[in-house]
Formats: structure tokens, sequence, C-alpha cells
């Protein structure tokens, strides 16, 4: 498979990358940093990757984005998927207590994410009809949550988003896969409590690998989220009023 | 502060393997380099039994280095792989055994980072052929305790690179780790099971067996007695030829999980006496052989996610010890004979005679045996232990401290006389006021003080 991947530095992404590489795929990585970019190049060439492509690229800068897409075209000339799992997070509190941190989270999340897909979009459909999108919101997304509310707003959108372009492209040949993992064990979520179901990046990276092969249009992981996350959404709003997650 | 904490407990305090808790928090993150900073500790995946991962008294955050696993050089020409700290033997085992390379050396889990290996200097079934993890090691690069980064090897800085492996992390952060990989003519093992009906038989089918294969090792009824007392099975293997395996690659075993914590009452006497009859009667009478994956014979108990919940919610330690070959077999049937009197419930007994001094300062192995087992918490865990040592000292042995949660300053000390001030040596030429340290070196080796 040929394949880009934006947030493959770090986490989940960089989980798939490797699963990928240990495959024999051909992968280009996105990310801010010139440095991690280069080790991340080595780990996963070391792991078995058929060719791997740094590519420095900011999602919050939008100006950049069509760039980042010629890129990865003429790094992979045909490109079977699209991942993005570069992304920002805080806690409620934190985000509560710091606007300007909010704004730019909500607007990487929401916005830029989004109007990436577009350019995404119009490069798979156009150059070569269809092809795989798939992008990480979260199960934090489903439901207004004490916890989680801003953060969780930005998902939920894009979420909405992923699923209407699914709706309306499918048929044409554009696949999109919704990714809402539960918590799992990475830096971003180093240090805080830890939930039941906790999972780990290595899990996710075998789900959703998984989806893209089945082209599941959600993929909940690890897959005990699907339940508790059931449950959840079908809580009355006087219940979530009253429950601390 | 310190007690037993069910491991799965939400507020997430640190922990050994054992269970043992103390509240403090890991510093996690890709970039080890960035987060061992100013950190009086680095630790992995936390399979130490007892304290050697957790902070000392009045220390409250440590790094931990289990998101920093790149690979950063292999050359398969020399075999030798330089890796982050942080990298899993399981992740190792993933990515270098479809290629034909294993680990020189490995411990009875996959669930260990290079850095820990590295730490506890590790041993294992192969010690008697292969000797210990350290002695495979080409370099390391550590942050010492004045923060510089400096790489270090048999070659280059051996003082710091000797106490080092086998130095429970209190010399300095481990960074990067490079080592000699082993290549290997299959993914599969041939190994081969025998009853012992007794400790003499056990112990002379081991020395027969490290003859013949590279791999071995024993495993004890310790609840037996007289006639049967040390009953077991010996189990020897090598790596499998190609032309004697199938030819599918073996299974990645995602096995059964315990999924909660056993009440305590679960694992008395009665139900432990069930097991060890069970297995050693097992599926075979006398004598099995064949060829079977990496995992089945390396890490029997990776197939059982979180196997220590069985132990209940007090949790359990282990106590393992070497004892010259000079002792004879004689002590050793005292040995077992104490172990089955005190009675401590073990649930696993394992025998495996180690070839010869491992050259680091602090390392656990020696010419001689290792019998290592673990027992549940009990309000008499500490006299159990306490009496052991007693044994181990008046033998000129020796324990293992990846292993050992409960023993005493002044029995530690007897045990390593010179090997102890050399290595205080060596850590404070290094780091002169020991910053680096951990609960381990509080408990055993660092000056007393309040903190
Ligand atoms: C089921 C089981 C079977 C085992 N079998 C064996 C066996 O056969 N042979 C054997 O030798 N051992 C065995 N062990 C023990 C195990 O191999 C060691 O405890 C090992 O050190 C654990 O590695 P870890 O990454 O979990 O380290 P941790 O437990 O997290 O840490 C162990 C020590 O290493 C230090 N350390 C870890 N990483 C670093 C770093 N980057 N820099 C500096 N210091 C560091 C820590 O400070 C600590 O002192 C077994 C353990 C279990 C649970
Ligand atoms: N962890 C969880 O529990 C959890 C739960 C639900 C959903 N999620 C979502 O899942 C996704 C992945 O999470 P994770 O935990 O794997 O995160 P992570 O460990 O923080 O990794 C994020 C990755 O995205 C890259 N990135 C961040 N901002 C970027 C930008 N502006 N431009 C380009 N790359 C950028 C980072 O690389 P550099 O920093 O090197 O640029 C890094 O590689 C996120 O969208 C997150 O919101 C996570």
């Amino acid at each position: 498979m040929r394949a880009a991947i934006i947030g493959a530095t770090k986490g989940m992404g960089r989980q798939l990358a490797r699963r990928m590489a240990e495959r024999g795929d051909m992968i280009a990585i996105l990310g801010r940093s010139e440095a991690s970019l280069q080790a991340a190049t080595t780990d996963l060439q070391i792991r078995g990757a058929a060719e791997v492509h740094p590519i420095v690229f900011d999602l919050a800068d939008a100006d950049g984005h069509r760039k980042g897409l010629r890129a990865i075209e003429g790094a992979l000339g045909h490109i079977d998927a699209i991942i993005i799992t570069a992304g920002g997070f805080d806690t409620q509190e934190g985000l509560e207590s710091d606007l300007e941190r909010t704004a730019r989270i909500l607007d990487l999340n929401y916005t830029k994410t989004v109007l990436f897909c577009e350019h995404a979009r119009k490069s798979l459909m156009d150059q070569q009809g269809g092809g795989k999108l798939v992008v990480f919101t979260s199960v934090a997304g489903d439901k207004g949550r004490k916890t989680v509310g801003l953060y969780g707003s930005s998902k939920a959108g894009l979420s909405h988003y992923l699923d209407s372009l699914d709706a309306r492209y499918r048929d044409a040949g554009l696949v999109t896969i919704n990714v809402k993992p539960g918590f799992i064990r990475t830096s971003m979520t180093a240090g805080l409590p830890e939930p039941p179901f906790a999972g780990e990046p290595d899990q996710v990276a075998v789900d959703v690998l998984k989806a893209m092969e089945k082209q599941l249009p959600t993929v909940y992981t690890p897959s005990i989220w699907a339940l508790v996350m059931l449950v959840i959404k079908h809580l009355p709003k006087f219940v979530m009023r009253k429950v601390g997650f | 502060m310190t007690r037993f904490l069910d491991p799965l407990k939400s507020d997430m305090p640190l922990h050994g393997w054992g269970g043992l808790g103390v509240h403090g928090r890991e510093a996690l993150g890709e970039n080890l380099a960035e987060i061992t900073e100013g950190k009086p500790l680095t630790r992995g995946l936390g399979r130490s039994y007892g304290d050697a991962g957790l902070p000392a008294p009045g220390d409250e955050v440590i790094a931990g280095s289990r998101m920093a696993n790149r690979f950063l050089d292999w050359n398969p020409d020399t075999g030798v792989l330089r890796a982050e700290a942080g990298v899993s033997l399981n992740e190792l085992r993933r990515v270098f055994l479809p290629k034909g390379w294993f680990t020189p050396v490995s411990p009875g889990t996959s669930f260990v980072t290079l850095g820990g290996m590295v730490a506890s200097d590790v041993h294992g079934k192969g010690h008697h052929s292969a000797g210990t993890f350290g002695e495979h090691l080409t370099s390391l690069t550590m942050r010492l305790a004045n923060g510089e980064i400096v790489t270090c090897g048999p070659d280059d800085k051996p003082d710091l690179f000797w106490a080092t492996t086998g130095g429970m992390g209190l010399t300095g952060h481990i960074l990067d780790v490079s080592f000699k990989m082993r290549a290997v003519p299959s993914p599969w093992i041939y190994a081969e099971r025998k009853q012992c009906p007794n400790l003499d038989s056990l112990l002379e089918h081991l020395e027969e067996a490290a003859e013949a294969y590279p791999m071995t090792v024993g495993w004890i009824d310790c609840l037996s007695t007289g006639r049967n007392l040390g009953r077991g099975i010996l189990m020897q293997g090598r790596w499998a030829e190609l032309h004697e395996t199938p030819a599918k690659y073996p299974a990645d075993g995602g096995g059964p999980s315990v999924p909660f914590t056993f009440p305590n009452w679960a694992l008395n006497d009665v139900t432990l006496k069930g097991f060890n009859w069970a297995y050693y009667h097992k599926e075979f009478k006398g004598f099995r052989s064949g060829v079977e994956s990496t995992q089945t014979w390396w890490y029997p108990l990776d197939g059982i996610g979180n196997w220590s919940r069985i132990y209940g919610k007090r949790g359990f330690t282990q106590h393992q010890a070497v004892f010259p070959k000079a002792v004879g077999r004689k002590v050793i049937r005292q040995y077992v004979e104490l172990i089955a009197m005190l009675g401590g419930s073990s649930f696993l007994c394992v025998i495996k005679d180690c070839r010869a001094e491992a050259p680091g300062t602090l390392s656990f192995p020696m010419e001689g045996i290792s019998i290592a087992l673990d027992f549940p918490m009990r309000a008499d865990t500490q006299a159990i232990v306490d009496r052991l040592n007693e044994f181990v000292i008046e033998h000129g042995g020796r324990i293992y401290l990846a292993k050992d949660a409960l023993t005493r300053r002044e029995h530690f000390e007897a045990m390593e006389g010179e090997r102890l001030t050399k290595f205080m040596e060596i850590r404070r030429k290094y780091d002169p006021d020991l910053t680096i340290r951990s609960r381990l070196s509080a408990r055993l080796m660092d000056p007393e003080v309040e903190r």
C-alpha cells in the first residue's frame, strides 16, 4: 500500500506507520519537526518499509495545505490512503483557563483538518478516481459530557463532516473512515487519570488497518468503546449532569 | 506511604510487578533525553518485582522510557542494533524474528525494555551458553547525574559501563542501547521436557543438559516433601533447524487474560498443591519433545495477560538467590527443604544453573545454581525472606535485585561486601551527591538520611 500519514512521529500515528512499514508499505510521513521526521524515517526503514518520504508540514498552516498534497503526490505517485492523526488536546480545565489555546485547538482539530480533507478529497478523486481518507476523531465527540466539552466539540464537528463526506462520495470512489479512539496511552494523555478500558497505540494500529481493509466507515478502538459509547449516548441529560465523566 | 495496592486502581500510583506501590508519577514522552533531565531515576515497563523502579522516599517524578522506542541503526552484516532504551522485547521480536534475528539473551517475559534489561543485566534459560545481556552490548548512551550525555562501552569508560550493567539504573539514565543480535535458523525451538522424580535427579539432568543444549531450566514443585522433595520438570531446548519446523510462521499469541484481581483467599496451599500436581502430571508422562513457538518456549506467562492478579490485592514478591557451585548438592537440598518447610506457597519455583560470574560490578549471576520462587504477601513474608537470606549469606550466595522488595540492608551488605563498595565508588565518581536514586537504593545502599 502507498499511504501518507500526518502525525506519524508520535502516538497512534507512529504505531500505525510502524505496522505499515513492517508489512513493506511505501509511506510518506508529515509533521512539523524535521528532526523527529528524520528519526522516524530511520525507524520505519529498519522495520521494513519499501520507501519512506519525510515531508515537513504544519496542518495548522492552511496556506501550506496544497503544497503538502503536491509533495505527497510527488513522493508516492499513486496514493492509496491519506491518514490524519494530527490533532491537539488539553483538559477541559486547561482550555477553560486559556482561550487562546482553546482557539488554536478548535481551529486545528476542526477548521484546518476539514480544509485539508477538502484538498485531499479533490486530489484523490480528480487525479486517480478515489482512495481512502482515514481521519482520527474521538469518542469525546459522541456526546456532550462534563469532562471533555471543548475538545470534544471540535471532534464532534469533524465527525459530522466525515460522516457526510462518506455519505456523499463513497459511491464515487472516496472511502472515508472515521476513527474514534477511546482513552489511549500516548504522550497526549500522559499524566491524566486513566479510565477503565484504556488502550495501547498498537491495538489501535491493528484495528485501523483491519477497518481500512474492510472499508468500514466508522471504527471504535479498542472495540469495547463502541459498547461503552452506545450506553453513554443513551443516557438522558439529567443523568449526564450527575455523572463524573 | 508504602503499601501493596491493587494494580487496577485508577489513581495509578507507581508500582512494581509484585504490586508494591508508592505515590509518584512517571514523566512519559518520545524524547528520552528531554524527559530524563533533572530526574532521579528512569524506569521501563515496571517488570521488576519490588522497588527497583520506584522513586526514593521524598522523590515524586521519575522518567518512564516506554514511549521512547525507536530503532536507530541496524547493520545486518554485523548484527549490531542500536535502539532507544524504551524498545520492548516484544516489539523487537515482532520486527526481527521474521528477519531471522533474536535477542541474544531473554528473560522469562517479553514485556521488558532494553534499558531494564541492561539495568538488571538479565539472564535467561541460555545463561550457561550465552551469559547475561550485558555481555552482548557494544555501547550505551547515557545521561549522567550532572546532565551530560555520554557514551560508554567495554573499551570506553569501562567502569561506568560495567557498573551500569546490573546497576539497577543507579549510575544514570540509559538513553540508547547498542548490542549484537543473534542470528537464528528458524522462529521455532526444538524442546524436550522430562519429569524428574526428586531433586537429585533434577540437578543431575540439569548438569547433563547444559552440555548438550544451549537452553535449560528446571521447575521444582516446592510443596512436595520427603521422597518427592524437589521433584520437577527439566526443560531443555535449542533453536530448531529449518527442515524440522512447520512451514508456517508461528501465530502471534494473544492468549487468555486474567480479567480481574482475585480475592485474597483464592490462592492458598490447597489450590497451589492442586496446581503443582496438575503441572507436574500435566499432559505427559515422563518425557515429551517437539518443536514449539518462540513465545511458548520463552514467555509461557505472557500468554496470560495480567497473571499477577491471581495473587489478589495484597500482591506478591519473589526471591531469587544464586549459590556458588562449590557448595555442592547437599546445600541446594537443604535450601529446597527450607523452602518447603517455610511453606511460602510458591506458585513457581525455577531452578537454573549459571555459567560464570557476570562482568557487571553488581550483576547477579555467578557460577552455580540459582533458585527463584514467588509467594503472595502475607504477614510472615518478611520473616520468610529474612530466613532465606540468612541461609544465602551462610553459603556465600547472593540475591537478584530485580526480584527483591524485602531484603534488609545488613543482609545485602553481608552478601555483597567488596562488590558493593566498588559499585558505590563508581556511583560516587559519576554522581558525588547520589542524586540518581531509587526506593531500592534508599533501602539497601544509600546513606541513611531523613528526607
Ligand atoms: C514474568 C517475569 C519473568 C522474568 N524472568 C526473568 C529472567 O528469566 N531473567 C531475568 O534476568 N529477569 C527476569 N525478570 C525480571 C526482569 O527481566 C527485570 O526486572 C527487568 O529489569 C525488567 O525490565 P523493565 O523494562 O520492566 O524495567 P523496570 O522494572 O521498569 O526497571 C527495572 C530497573 O531498571 C532500571 N531501568 C529501566 N530502564 C532504565 C533506563 N532507560 N535507564 C536506567 N535505568 C533503567 C530501573 O530504574 C530499575 O532499577 C522477569 C520478570 C517477570 C515479571
Ligand atoms: N490519546 C488518546 O487518548 C486519544 C483519544 C481520542 C482521540 N485521540 C485523537 O487521536 C489523534 C492522535 O492522538 P495521539 O494520542 O496519537 O496524539 P500524539 O501522540 O500527540 O500525536 C500527535 C501527532 O500529530 C502531529 N501533529 C500535531 N499537530 C500537528 C500539526 N499542526 N501539523 C502536523 N502534525 C501535527 C504530532 O507531530 P509533531 O508534534 O512532531 O509535529 C504527532 O505526531 C488525535 O487527533 C487525538 O485528538 C486521542
